[in-house]
């Protein structure tokens, strides 16, 4: 485990944020440190991609006080957040099918030498920064086209870091891989960990938060309902923490099972 | 990582390999290395056909095949004389060729670049033989006029939303219509032969049609290809990265300089190098730089391959489409020039009748792809090779204008199909 520090990187405190008729969310508090991974979990539009979005200035919030390292601060545009050292991974990776790995990764900021791009300084900080992240890909210079799923979610995760930002969200990031790609995913979010990164992980895969999240925050209705230390909280716990009942479908199939076992 | 159980064994070995070395660079088992010398060329070459990376195969193939064609039906073919007359022919509608590169890039189509061109020539015309202005100037504004006009349908197309396809429709009726109004009660108006047209126009050859004139142009791009190659080969050997082995880097250059020794050869048998044709390969460097080495040819290619990656990373989308009609525009308005320099008259008919189809031919012949995101500059000289051979081989075998329009409407639909399957075998091979 890493040091973590007694500053939060990033703070919520009573966040709120209405849609119209719609409270998504109900003063939320969250905090994550700096090389710490918290678990962002919740059923389905209990709003988490929300919050995310909240932090990653798509949304400006409605009510309550954002802190980023200790002071308050206001995110209202993408560009802000940016600013801050927030960097987002969408589930939809948004990479450019026909450019090359090189050219995805600094998409947007690339390094110029007398206006011009300069491919081979790219090339260099590209391999230097994959391999530092023990990213395996064939060859920096191949299309994101002939790259697999995991292959691109690890590129988009690295396009995240092109910037040096202090917090990386990562929405979904096993989604939709299978289970090789879905380990190497995560060993990378514990490598950002081992960076002294602040993580935000949004997964439904109970799995997945066990392995390598530190704390799991859990949302539900727009609500805080509780925030749990991953070692000490069993599996059940944190499901009906997010069903919001003991007595739920999880437990109830569970009891059938032990009970027919008998 | 891969399908096959075989390919993930060795995946798997290779990260145990990788974990217990701490991330030294080691070469993926999983790529394709290139073995060492011409069998390594060879066997790479048949990868990429069979993976559909045709490049500028299918274009050296059909050039062969056409000249080779139309030389049996007529020995003056590959004269140094029609061969000249080519080479000058091809920058006009080549002109054209490479602003529709840059909308064919975004995934777009720019229709209207015909009759854009043929409303240049005529606003030319009028400053020039009607005013009385300076030829010079005359020129800096119908270039503005294009931009401005494309800019204008690229505007509705990024901020209104209508699709490109239709501005650019109305754009070649509507641009058509306010030439035949402005030369309306002239019918045709002739232009004096001097200043920028005369560079442009039959007549005008690189240094006054010296012998070395080719020569230096055909030494001074070898040069600097060469030059290049070592400078890159050198900065790359010193950042660690991959770089072109020499032998490569020699074989490429003189491919370069067999080429354009032989054109100059050729050229010079007859006049030298046509001022037109020096102009058009300038543009094609320039442009060919600005697209692969500047960020904003970056983001041209980011927005044709995907708009929401390109959105995310900050580009400016909107200005990205706006500024790449606008570039299709100005190329359109100079390639109206060299249509006037041709004749020396602004005519009723400029741009019209199949000068589009030829460009868009052209861009897409030379490789291209209509969908976006796929193509190079160079297209456009290699597209117009052909269609500008074809054409001239009509020509002189007194083929009539019905039977031309069939021929070159089969070389683009024939260019097109190459473009859908190769595509089609790109996916298949995993480079879509």
């Amino acid at each position: 485990m890493v040091h973590v520090s007694a500053t939060p990187v990033l703070a919520l405190r009573g966040v709120s944020k209405r849609f119209g008729a719609v409270q998504a969310l109900t003063d939320v508090d969250l905090e994550v440190h700096a090389g710490e991974v918290v678990a962002l979990v919740g059923d389905n539009g209990a709003g988490k991609s929300t919050l995310v979005k909240t932090i990653a200035g798509v949304h400006p919030i409605d009510e309550g006080v954002i802190e980023w390292e200790g002071e308050a601060v206001s995110i209202n545009k993408p560009h802000d957040a940016q600013g801050f050292g927030i960097a987002t991974v969408y589930q939809d990776l948004a990479l450019c099918d026909n450019l090359d790995v090189v050219a995805n990764l600094y998409l947007g900021s690339e390094i110029k030498r007398a206006g011009v791009i300069d491919e081979v300084a790219m090339e260099a900080r590209s391999r230097e920064l994959l391999s530092t992240l023990s990213i395996r890909i064939p060859s920096v210079r191949i299309p994101i086209a002939s790259l697999s799923g995991g292959q691109r979610q690890v590129v988009a995760i690295a396009r995240a870091l092109i910037g040096d930002p202090k917090l990386v969200i990562l929405d979904e990031p096993t989604a939709a891989l299978g289970v090789e790609q879905t380990a190497q995913v995560l060993d990378l979010v514990e490598r950002l960990r081992q960076r002294g990164l602040a993580v935000i992980l949004i997964s439904h895969n109970m799995v997945d938060v066990k392995a390598v999240a530190d704390k799991v925050a859990v949302l539900r209705l727009g609500r805080n309902n509780g925030v749990f230390d991953v070692k000490s909280t069993s599996q059940e716990e944190i499901i009906s923490a997010i069903t919001g009942a003991t007595d739920n479908a999880v437990t109830r199939r569970q009891a059938r099972r032990t009970e027919d076992a008998k | 990582m891969s399908d096959t159980s075989k390919t993930v064994k060795k995946d798997a070995v290779a990260a145990v390999e990788d974990a217990s070395s701490a991330a030294v660079p080691v070469v993926d088992p999983r790529l394709l290395v290139r073995e060492e010398g011409f069998k390594g060329y060879l066997t790479e070459f048949k990868r990429k056909v069979r993976g559909g990376e045709l490049g500028a195969l299918p274009v050296v193939i059909g050039l062969i095949i056409i000249w080779s064609i139309f030389q049996t039906q007529s020995s003056e073919f590959l004269s140094a004389g029609n061969l000249s007359n080519i080479g000058f022919f091809l920058a006009a509608t080549g002109m054209l060729a490479i602003g529709l590169n840059f909308v064919l890039l975004l995934g777009e189509i720019d229709l209207s670049v015909g009759s854009v061109s043929g409303l240049a020539s005529a606003i030319f015309a009028i400053f020039v033989t009607n005013h009385g202005m300076n030829p010079w100037l005359a020129l800096i504004l119908t270039v503005l006029t294009g931009i401005v006009i494309g800019a204008l349908h690229g505007w509705f197309f990024a901020k209104i939303g209508v699709p490109a396809f239709i501005v650019t429709l109305a754009g070649l009726l509507g641009w058509n219509g306010l030439m035949l109004q402005l030369l309306g009660d002239s019918g045709s108006l002739s232009i004096p032969d001097e200043g920028p047209l005369h560079i442009l126009g039959q007549r005008s050859f690189f240094m006054d049609q010296d012998i070395a004139g080719a020569y230096l142009l055909a030494g001074l791009g070898t040069a600097a290809m060469l030059a290049g190659s070592l400078i890159d080969q050198r900065r790359r050997r010193a950042a660690g990265v991959p770089f072109r082995p020499t032998s490569e880097i020699a074989l490429r250059v003189g491919a370069l300089a067999v080429v354009s020794f032989v054109a100059a050869y050729v050229l010079n048998q007859a006049f030298g190098v046509p001022n037109a044709l020096v102009i058009f390969l300038a543009a094609l460097v320039i442009v060919d730089f600005v697209l692969r080495r500047t960020s904003y040819g970056r983001k041209v290619f980011a927005v044709g391959g995907g708009i929401e990656a390109a959105r995310r990373a900050g580009i400016n989308v909107a200005l990205v489409r706006i500024s790449v009609f606008a570039i299709s525009g100005a190329f359109a308005a100079i390639g109206g020039l060299f249509f006037a320099a041709q004749t020396y008259t602004a005519t009723l008919g400029a741009g019209t009748g199949d000068v589009l189809m030829l460009a868009i031919a052209a861009a897409v012949i030379g490789g291209t792809s209509l969908f976006g995101g796929r193509g190079s500059v160079w297209s456009a000289l290699l597209g117009m090779l052909v269609i500008q051979s074809i054409r001239t081989g009509l020509d002189l075998l007194n083929m009539n204008t019905a039977l031309q329009y069939m021929i070159t409407a089969g070389v683009l639909l024939a260019a097109v199909i190459i473009d859908s399957v190769s595509r089609r075998s790109q996916k298949a091979a995993g480079r879509g």
